[in-house]
């Protein structure tokens, strides 16, 4: 692990991203084998603003999978495939290429089109052509990164998904949804009073959330569609910790009734309220499992407070966590076969990331305060909060913990991050 | 809220004093068993129905001479067990509530920095059950209680450090109204 992190030191990469970034991000390190590309600059009409080579570039280099290489040296700058000379990107070692071009349609419209070459056998992996309008051209850059990922890694790319994240500036808090690059912020809702644990619905187009503005901690479910809010659970004492069922008909939820915090299921309208944990310890924090069949949380019934499983219609819990003194925050991959959360380590909370089949345990963040661990919807990065010279930020480490990359936002705290599903 | 206010003996005895003295003074009044300070000046507070209207109107829950405006419980590092130094702040809140059966509490529970957020509103959530737990003793219906908690959002001290964390571990008395 140490030489790991010494490697990695010596790959720090800053860029700083042009435009209405409310996030900045800044990568630290990258995978072993990284892919060497280049993605020249599209030809484009006069007009036409944004470079679509540089958001697609940004993209790539962000995911830390890829070496997005320097290509103003090519004399040759091609933008469709005639004008493609191989043997010169082979020359500056290029793998992949990528071209193509934006031109303005009459009315407004742009068309952007896009190839993606293998320089080695000299053939097209991927050549497509959008009809969009002015707006999207980030939007469109983003899906033409998912493509390239997706033709090179053999996974699927999360660079179209959107992040939620809650930031607090002068005692003010907001519950911000972005671009899963930080650009695009936008206000959900905000409040004097605090708000926390912002939760995507599975089909991405509502948030459940818990907002303080009464005086107490109830649970909401906001339509990004339409702006429309309902209450999902006020009762008596508290009402925290919303998880969204796999199918998005419902929510396990934590309440006090019965004066500690137990773990209930609700339907997402606030109707049919089932208790699932009884006990006289403390049980919050659930997360369904991808397949809906059970409910990982945090219990303190054995002392400290330790990760727990249960069928997700209640009955006996089983204890996953064994190591350490303080695991909480359970989140599950999008597989179902890693458990991520937050561990206590000398003092220090840090996220980890446990195997479900062998149990084996890995610590991937080498910050000191991590809070809200979050899967990407490939699973191969985990968004999280922690604290950056006093102030609340956001991290992200890939769950292989090579790839690290940190959010920072100019002028408040920013916490309780969540990765919304993949964009359909 | 005001209602029960006005007719209470307490306050009778407050703003009787209020009206005649410095306010200074009142509170020699109210450092004396409150007990003892309600049944022999009782008397007092049929005399006071027009004071309702008095700026000078003194609320024995916000008297800063009054134990009752001391409204922080204060709990050691991962404990929610109410400390002795606590117990007589909470038996006159208790005592307070069993003379005012309309008035409310809201019990908040909060904890200091370290750890989760939704953890920590649990773990807030014990504290204010502690408080909780000596008022039901001392004879508050349940009915007057409301426990929450807001886990580590509401921190009464900035800092990172045991001096900040140790006002942060607390349970607040909040009354309806306020």
């Amino acid at each position: 692990m140490n030489k790991l992190r010494l490697l990695l030191s010596f790959f720090l990469l800053a860029l700083p991203l042009a435009g209405k970034a409310a996030l900045t991000i800044e990568i630290v390190g990258g995978a072993a084998q990284q892919i060497p590309i280049a993605v020249v600059p599209f030809a484009k009409t006069p007009g036409t603003q944004d470079d679509i080579a540089t958001v697609v570039g940004a993209d790539l280099r962000r995911s830390g999978l890829f070496r997005v290489l320097e290509t103003r040296g090519v004399v040759n700058q091609p933008h469709d495939l005639p004008e493609v000379k191989y043997p010169e990107w082979a020359a500056i070692q290029a793998q992949a290429l990528t071209i193509g071009s934006v031109e303005t349609l009459p009315g407004g419209r742009l068309k952007v089109s896009f190839r993606l070459l293998d320089v080695l056998k000299q053939n097209q992996l991927a050549g497509l052509e959008f009809n969009i309008a002015a707006s999207q051209q980030r939007a469109t850059a983003h899906k033409i990164a998912d493509i390239i990922y997706e033709k090179l890694t053999g996974e699927p790319g999360v660079f179209s998904t959107r992040i939620a994240y809650i930031t607090k500036t002068a005692g003010r808090y907001a519950l911000q949804v972005a671009d899963a690059d930080g650009f695009n912020p936008q206000t959900v809702m905000s409040s004097n009073e605090p708000v926390i644990s912002p939760r995507w619905s599975p089909d991405g187009t509502k948030l459940a959330y818990v907002s303080y503005e009464k005086k107490k901690p109830i649970v909401f479910v906001q339509s990004l569609v339409t702006g429309q809010r309902n209450v999902v659970a006020n009762f008596k004492g508290n009402n925290s910790a919303p998880a969204w069922s796999p199918d998005g008909n419902r929510l396990a939820i934590v309440l006090t009734h019965s004066a500690n915090s137990q773990v209930y299921v609700i339907n997402a309208d606030g109707t049919g309220l089932k208790q699932l944990t009884f006990t006289t310890s403390i049980d919050t924090e659930p997360v369904w499992t991808p397949d809906g069949s059970a409910i990982y949380f945090t219990s303190n019934r054995g002392g400290g407070p330790q990760i727990y499983r249960m069928a997700s219609t209640g009955g006996d819990a089983k204890r996953v966590t064994f190591d350490g003194n303080y695991n909480v925050s359970p989140r599950i991959s999008p597989d179902g076969k890693t458990l991520a959360y937050i561990k206590q380590d000398n003092g220090k909370f840090r996220v980890a990331v446990q195997d479900v089949a062998s149990g084996q345990v890995q610590i991937l963040s080498d910050t000191a305060q991590d809070e809200s661990p979050s899967f990407a919807p490939n699973g191969r990065m985990i968004l999280y909060a922690t604290s950056i010279s006093g102030r609340g930020a956001l991290a992200a480490v890939s769950a292989d913990g090579r790839v690290k990359q940190r959010l920072s936002e100019t002028g408040g705290d920013v916490r309780e991050p969540a990765w919304g599903p993949a964009a359909n | 809220m005001n209602k029960s206010l006005v007719t209470s003996v307490l306050l009778a005895v407050m703003l009787a004093a209020c009206s005649s003295k410095p306010v200074k003074n009142a509170p020699v009044v109210e450092d004396k068993s409150p007990a003892q300070t309600t049944t022999s000046q009782s008397s007092d507070s049929a005399s006071t129905s027009g004071v309702q209207n008095s700026s000078m109107s003194v609320n024995p829950l916000t008297d800063p001479n009054n134990i009752l405006s001391k409204r922080s419980v204060y709990f050691d590092f991962d404990k929610d067990e109410v400390k002795p130094e606590y117990r007589d702040l909470v038996n006159a809140h208790a005592k307070y509530l069993v003379e005012h059966p309309d008035a409310k509490v809201i019990l908040q529970g909060n904890t200091d920095e370290r750890g989760t957020r939704e953890y920590n509103l649990a773990l807030g959530q014990r504290r204010a059950v502690a408080v909780k737990q000596v008022l039901n003793l001392q004879g508050v219906s349940d009915k007057q209680i409301e426990t929450i908690s807001y886990g580590e959002e509401k921190p009464q001290a900035a800092g990172s450090d045991e001096a900040a964390y140790s006002k942060n571990r607390r349970a607040d008395i909040v009354y309806q109204g306020e």
